[in-house]
């Protein structure tokens, strides 16, 4: 299961695109919106194609996402379901497949919180504040959606591997990080650092620090300035980045691979235990457990299109126009 | 409460903002800071405030050092130019704000708190948008709502950013003489920041007027506008005409022409003669030092504008005179001028 990721630096906040085996991702952008809103209100520019044409295009587009999307989740959930309802739960409880869950959750809930706040206190430093070498720092959050995930895993590797740079020093102290649960939560941590900073970048810049400085004008303190302005300001936003952060974790197979080891019903994450039981001709049990990913994508996207209402309503400036 | 503001220097890279400003506010006081856009006024506001500081100065704030504390412990009531409300929060709770971080020790019961909003909407009048966000306000509901916010805290002083600059003139006039009669009755020390010359003269008791990072000349309304200290001072506040003139021992001439005024101490050299509109004296032909023929006539209510082509000299100037209406001008006619009052300025390079 290949697993590949790209990037677009968002002009506008939330432009986050990232897109993984599991789960395709692209937030709409205002410019889409106000294409449509246009779309609407001059329908007859659409009507301009001879009727046979376009057809031709809605067919092409709708075949190609029925074959390229639609298909693959059917698949998925058929072949975990080809043995019967029995066979699929019995394949969810053996313990390989439990332990596989148990880590994807665990390894999921570490990232997610601890991206959370450094994706939070990243984003504040550079919406919030003037400094020396602040381009660098934005490149750096971005630096793990332009590498290859298995470059990131190989980087783990590399530092905390036997012939590693640390591996030695670990080894006598008998510190287990590669091929156990820490290397494939740094791991994860790693490659899913980006979505909560740069969610939160563009949103915090474009609310700018007049606000916090209202409330410290007003006698706040630093934390409750944070509590009561910045984070509820941000909050959407702040839940789309963790929202994408999670489902990237739960999903992320490259990185991993190269850290975990595979051994089996110990570090093996969901995404890989698919693959080797898929390896193993074990379809029912590889596909029951490739539908819970399935789903947590579908859920996913509909809580993302949820959020991303939220978002647009706190974004459409409630500025009154007559003032600006 | 007083401020004290000593010497301070702001740097913004190579540019100073603010260039060794001086400045005190009395008691009570409503002093008006008046300056073009980019004169450093919001700087030194922030600097005040502590939401930025100075590369050097003392800032006291009723005798005592500010610059030691931040902004949270300064207790300066600071109105933003552009409002800056919570915009999560209604109205009530923007200006309960200030009163529910306080420390726990200093806090107020909740009761308490309400009571204190409502009494603070009340004062702005506006108690009935209470639970209101503030998209949902006008620009002028915003702006009072701020102030409200800012005065939750019983601040030692009060700053306004351009308070109605983003107001239409309706709004602003009536907001002006709101602000004005709320002072007679909170008498918190205030600076009032503005670019318009008009909303500064009616507010304050005594305008500060500022120029790249200078104060100009400070004094009250009647003051800057009668005894301007520079040529910008005497450009900025008022409609003027400007001429360059040549001083030369006490005469004044305009183009090799004399002109029938003295000199009034002006060092001799390349000078500008500056006369407000009104104090130029009209006249039939052959009155007066200056000549000129009256090019368009627009009158409106007890006066008359004209634009007047001055004869002579080089080139061709054009000006603009206000005259009472005691005599209609007509298009064409040629007309005397004489300086009435007028001040003479050094002209810089
Ligand atoms: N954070 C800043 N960085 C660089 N220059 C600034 C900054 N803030 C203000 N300035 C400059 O300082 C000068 C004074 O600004 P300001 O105090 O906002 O003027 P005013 O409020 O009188 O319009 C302006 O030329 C402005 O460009
Ligand atoms: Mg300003």
């Amino acid at each position: 299961m290949p697993t590949q990721s790209s990037f677009v630096t968002p002009a506008t906040p939330m432009r986050a695109y990232a897109s993984t085996a599991d789960l395709a991702i692209s937030p709409p952008s205002h410019r889409e919106a106000s294409d449509r809103a246009r779309a609407v209100a001059s329908p007859k520019d659409l009507r301009t194609e001879p009727a046979p044409v376009r057809f031709v295009i809605i067919a092409l587009a709708v075949t190609f996402l029925t074959v390229f999307v639609v298909l693959p989740l059917v698949v998925v959930f058929a072949s975990a379901f080809s043995k019967g309802i029995s066979a699929y739960f019995s394949a969810l409880a053996e313990p390989e497949a439990l332990s596989a869950i148990r880590l994807t959750l665990l390894v999921a809930a570490i990232s997610v919180a601890l991206n959370l706040v450094f994706g939070v206190i990243a984003a504040w430093a550079i919406a919030k504040f003037e400094f020396r070498g602040k381009t660098f720092l934005i490149t750096l959050i971005d630096l793990p959606f332009s590498v290859s995930p298995v470059i990131s895993g190989l980087v783990f590797v590399l530092l905390f591997g036997a012939q590693g740079y640390w591996g030695t020093w670990l080894q006598a102290n008998n510190i287990h990080i590669l091929f156990a649960v820490p290397g494939i939560t740094l791991a994860t941590i790693f490659v899913t650092f980006p979505f909560v900073a740069r969610s939160l970048i563009p949103l915090m810049q474009e609310q700018g620090t007049q606000e916090e400085e209202a409330a410290i004008s007003l006698g706040a303190s630093g934390l409750q300035t944070f509590f009561r302005v910045t984070l509820p300001n941000i909050k959407w936003g702040l839940l789309y980045g963790v929202l994408l952060c999670n489902a990237r974790a739960m999903g992320e197979f490259g990185a991993v691979s190269v850290v975990s080891g595979h051994i089996r019903g110990e570090t093996n994450t969901m995404p890989l235990l698919v693959e080797i039981l898929y390896n193993e001709y074990q379809f029912v049990a590889s596909f029951a457990i490739a539908s819970l990913l399935a789903m947590l994508a579908l859920i996913t996207l509909v809580v993302k299109t949820v959020l991303e209402q939220r978002l647009d309503e706190g974004q459409t400036p409630r500025d009154d126009p007559r003032d600006h | 409460m007083t401020i004290e503001v000593k010497n301070i220097v702001k740097k913004f890279g190579a540019f100073a903002a603010l260039d060794n400003v001086d400045l005190k506010v009395g008691k009570g006081e409503l002093l008006a800071l008046l300056g073009p856009s980019g004169s450093g006024k919001t700087t030194l506001l922030r600097i005040i405030a502590g939401l930025d500081w100075p590369d050097a100065g003392e800032v006291r704030i009723d005798g005592e050092d500010a610059l030691g504390h931040g902004a949270s412990e300064r207790h300066v009531g600071f109105v933003f130019q552009h409002y800056a409300l919570f915009r999560h929060m209604t109205v009530f709770e923007n200006v309960a704000f200030g009163l529910r971080v306080q420390p726990r020790a200093i806090r107020k019961d909740e009761a308490t708190i309400r009571a204190r909003v409502k009494e603070l909407l009340d004062l702005v009048q506006l108690d009935w948008l209470a639970n209101r966000y503030p998209s949902q306000l006008s620009g002028g509901q915003r702006q009072r709502i701020a102030l409200a916010r800012a005065l939750a805290i019983e601040p030692r002083i009060l700053l306004l950013d351009e308070p109605f600059g983003a107001l239409d003139a309706k709004v602003r006039k009536e907001l002006r003489q709101w602000l004005r009669s709320l002072h007679n009755e909170i008498h918190v020390t205030s600076i009032f920041v503005t670019h318009d010359q008009e909303e500064a003269l009616e507010v304050a008791n005594r305008v500060v007027v500022m120029d790249k990072g200078r104060i100009e000349q400070i004094g009250s309304p009647g003051d800057v506008y009668d005894n301007p200290a520079t040529a910008f001072v005497h450009g900025f506040i008022g409609e003027s005409i400007v001429l360059p003139v040549e001083v030369t021992g006490g005469s004044v001439r305009l183009g090799g022409r004399p002109l029938n005024i003295a000199a009034d101490g002006a060092a001799s050299g390349a000078s500008k003669l500056f006369v407000r509109r009104h104090d130029m004296q009209i006249g039939p032909a052959g009155t007066g030092s200056l000549e000129g023929a009256v090019r368009h006539v627009r009158s409106f209510g007890p006066i008359q504008r004209a634009e007047v082509t001055l004869s002579g000299g080089e080139g061709k100037t054009v000006i603009e005179i206000d005259a009472p209406r005691d005599r209609e001008l007509q298009a064409g006619e040629i007309i005397g001028l004489q300086p009435r009052r007028y001040r003479i300025f050094a002209a810089q390079e």
